[in-house]
């Protein structure tokens, strides 16, 4: 699998990065030298291998369900570009 | 289940059917965060800073979550993954603070199940079929935006973001807007059973991505559509119409359908397209490195399983065995709403049929009247039951129950406290009223002569006659024998 500079900037633009002709060009080779370096991983055989889901073998933790978080409205809306009254600002966006 | 075809110029189309439900969990604090599910709170007050995806914040996801989508999942016998994983789906929007919606793509916590629909529930014999689901995945909900408040911005409140959501995928198995409709109300009931979701669509808990295609009956399936986001049974089903439709024309006047994503607006009564950008599907989904994986163990799995209630095919089946009739056994276990009124009214001790009967006729209509739904009856079940009682151990007849409910519902008093007060108890006093069907009988020679060549019919004149005299408070086995005596 290797990409080319059209996949790079549509990937770009998926994760609204500005990248410049440039850096693109340059994101080009180093993702597929990684690319690259994946697909060898490809060659080992790990027929009957569980899949590894962490370094520690470790158990997700889970919550109990109780509310002992939020109300705290003007924290989560401090660093807001456009904050009106209670609500974030945005640009408008409508379908 | 039910015949629906759309005629076009070149002859009958099917439509085929599949239902994204996304229905929310019903829980106390957020997916991954435990800041307050609570609807209708200040913009922006049920959030945490995890929910506003702030640098470095950690999910943990919420037991009661998950145990409410395994319990779902055991409700519609469906397969139970125990090794399941939470996947990132990346999109930017401004709804969405993570940049990506933590769901569940390639192994969901709950596989392949199915649920019986019924085209009407209340009818006994209303034909039944079977819709496959495919599968149950847990997710995060987004926030809400407001686009009418500000010329130039739109507004977001993040009290939504991170709520627990179960989408509910089925099979494209339905084949008419009435199927769909059914699909969903039986869905819709099997939750409120199990108690995983309050089926609110008005207020968002539950809503549809609905996905129609069409085709010759029995061909190759055609291009589907998506619907997204139809808050009711009434509006997806003209959703679906509307869109059927709108497939045919255009295949029929030479065009393609395009799978694409279109909002239904429900003033128009029509679907159209999403204004998106064509690459805003390609999500880039990966597993979730913030979170290891969903690992269920017998001991969860066993406590999800003893705390299924009695669900609604099972519990029609058990009041039919009680005496219900077919027909109320339906109707009393439609709703579970219903279905636990009538279970406390049961539990104390009122006799099934009598109380089924009572529930359906007396309190129904009732309420009915009030414009009041079962969870608001002035009436409790502990009420309903002593009124019941005092009928069947002879104290008040039938009649005079109705007249005793009239009060309990303006009142809110007792039965017994409005029979006492009142007088009503019924009289087994042979004597009073032995003397009234001699009254009666004097008075109305010429029916008895009547009765007496033959005419039976004329029995009930008399009864009604000597009940009317006795105010309603004989006991009507007592007069029916007298009258008999007397009339030899």
């Amino acid at each position: 699998m290797s990409v080319d500079k059209d996949t790079v900037n549509k990937i770009a633009r998926l994760s609204r990065i500005a990248i410049s002709d440039a850096e693109a060009d340059k994101m080009v080779g180093e993702l597929n030298g990684i690319l690259a370096w994946v697909e060898q991983l490809g060659e080992v055989n790990v027929t009957g291998v569980e899949p590894m889901t962490a370094v520690i073998s470790n158990t997700l933790r889970l919550r109990d369900d109780v509310v002992t978080d939020g109300d705290v409205r003007d924290k989560v809306l401090a660093n807001a570009p456009a904050k009106e009254g209670s609500f974030f600002g945005v640009p408008k966006v409508i379908e | 289940m039910s015949e629906y075809r759309i005629q076009g110029n070149t002859g009958e189309w099917e439509v085929v059917i599949g239902l994204e439900v996304h229905a929310q969990v019903t829980s106390e604090s957020k997916l991954f965060s435990s800041s307050s599910t609570g609807f209708g709170a200040e913009p922006n007050s049920h959030v945490s800073l995890v929910d506003a995806a702030m640098p470095g914040m950690l999910p943990v996801p919420n037991r009661e979550c998950l145990r409410q989508a395994v319990r779902t999942g055991m409700a519609i016998n469906a397969q139970i993954n125990r090794w399941s994983r939470f996947d990132r789906k990346n999109y930017f929007y401004a709804d969405l603070p993570q940049g990506y919606q933590i769901s569940q793509l390639y192994h969901p916590i709950v596989g392949e199940g199915e649920i019986e629909v019924t085209l009407n529930e209340k009818d006994p014999d209303s034909p039944t079929k079977k819709i496959g689901i495919e599968r149950i995945h847990v997710e995060q909900d987004a926030g809400k935006l407001m686009h009418d408040q500000h010329p130039t911005m739109s507004f977001v409140d993040l009290n939504r973001s991170g709520v627990a959501l179960m989408e509910i995928v089925s099979r494209p198995d339905m084949r008419s807007p009435q199927e769909a409709g059914a699909y969903v109300k039986k869905l819709r009931s099997i939750l409120r059973y199990v108690g995983s979701c309050d089926g609110n669509m008005e207020q968002g808990s539950m809503r549809a991505d609905v996905n129609v295609s069409v085709r010759k009956p029995g061909g190759e399936l055609g291009t589907r559509t998506e619907t997204k986001n139809v808050n009711s049974i009434r509006f997806m089903m003209q959703a679906i119409e509307y869109e059927a439709q709108r497939q045919v024309d255009l295949i029929e006047s030479g065009g393609a359908v395009v799978q694409e994503t279109r909002l239904f607006d429900a003033n128009k009564m029509e679907t159209r397209p999403m204004r998106s950008k064509e690459d805003a599907h390609d999500y880039r989904y990966f597993p979730d490195p913030d979170l290891l994986p969903v690992e269920l163990d017998d001991a969860f799995l066993e406590e999800c399983r003893a705390s299924l209630p009695e669900l609604p095919d099972a519990k029609r089946a058990r009041y039919e065995s009680l005496g219900l009739t077919a027909y109320n056994a339906a109707v009393l276990t439609a709703e579970a709403e219903t279905a636990f009124w009538f279970e406390d009214l049961l539990a104390q001790g009122v006799d099934a049929r009598q109380g089924s009967n009572w529930l359906m006729s007396e309190l129904f209509g009732a309420l009915n009247k009030l414009g009041k739904t079962l969870d608001e009856s002035p009436v409790s079940p502990k009420q309903a039951a002593e009124l019941l009682r005092l009928v069947s151990d002879g104290t008040i007849s039938g009649s005079i129950a109705k007249q005793v409910f009239e009060i309990m519902l303006e009142t809110g008093q007792a039965a017994s406290a409005i029979v006492e007060e009142k007088g009503l108890k019924q009289t087994s006093d042979t004597g009073a009223i032995e003397a009234e069907i001699a009254k009666i009988m004097a008075a109305n020679e010429d029916k008895v002569a009547e009765y007496r060549s033959g005419k039976d019919k004329l029995f009930g004149f008399f009864v009604g006659q000597t009940m009317k005299a006795m105010q309603g408070k004989a006991n009507p086995q007592i007069i029916n024998d007298l009258l008999k005596k007397a009339l030899g």
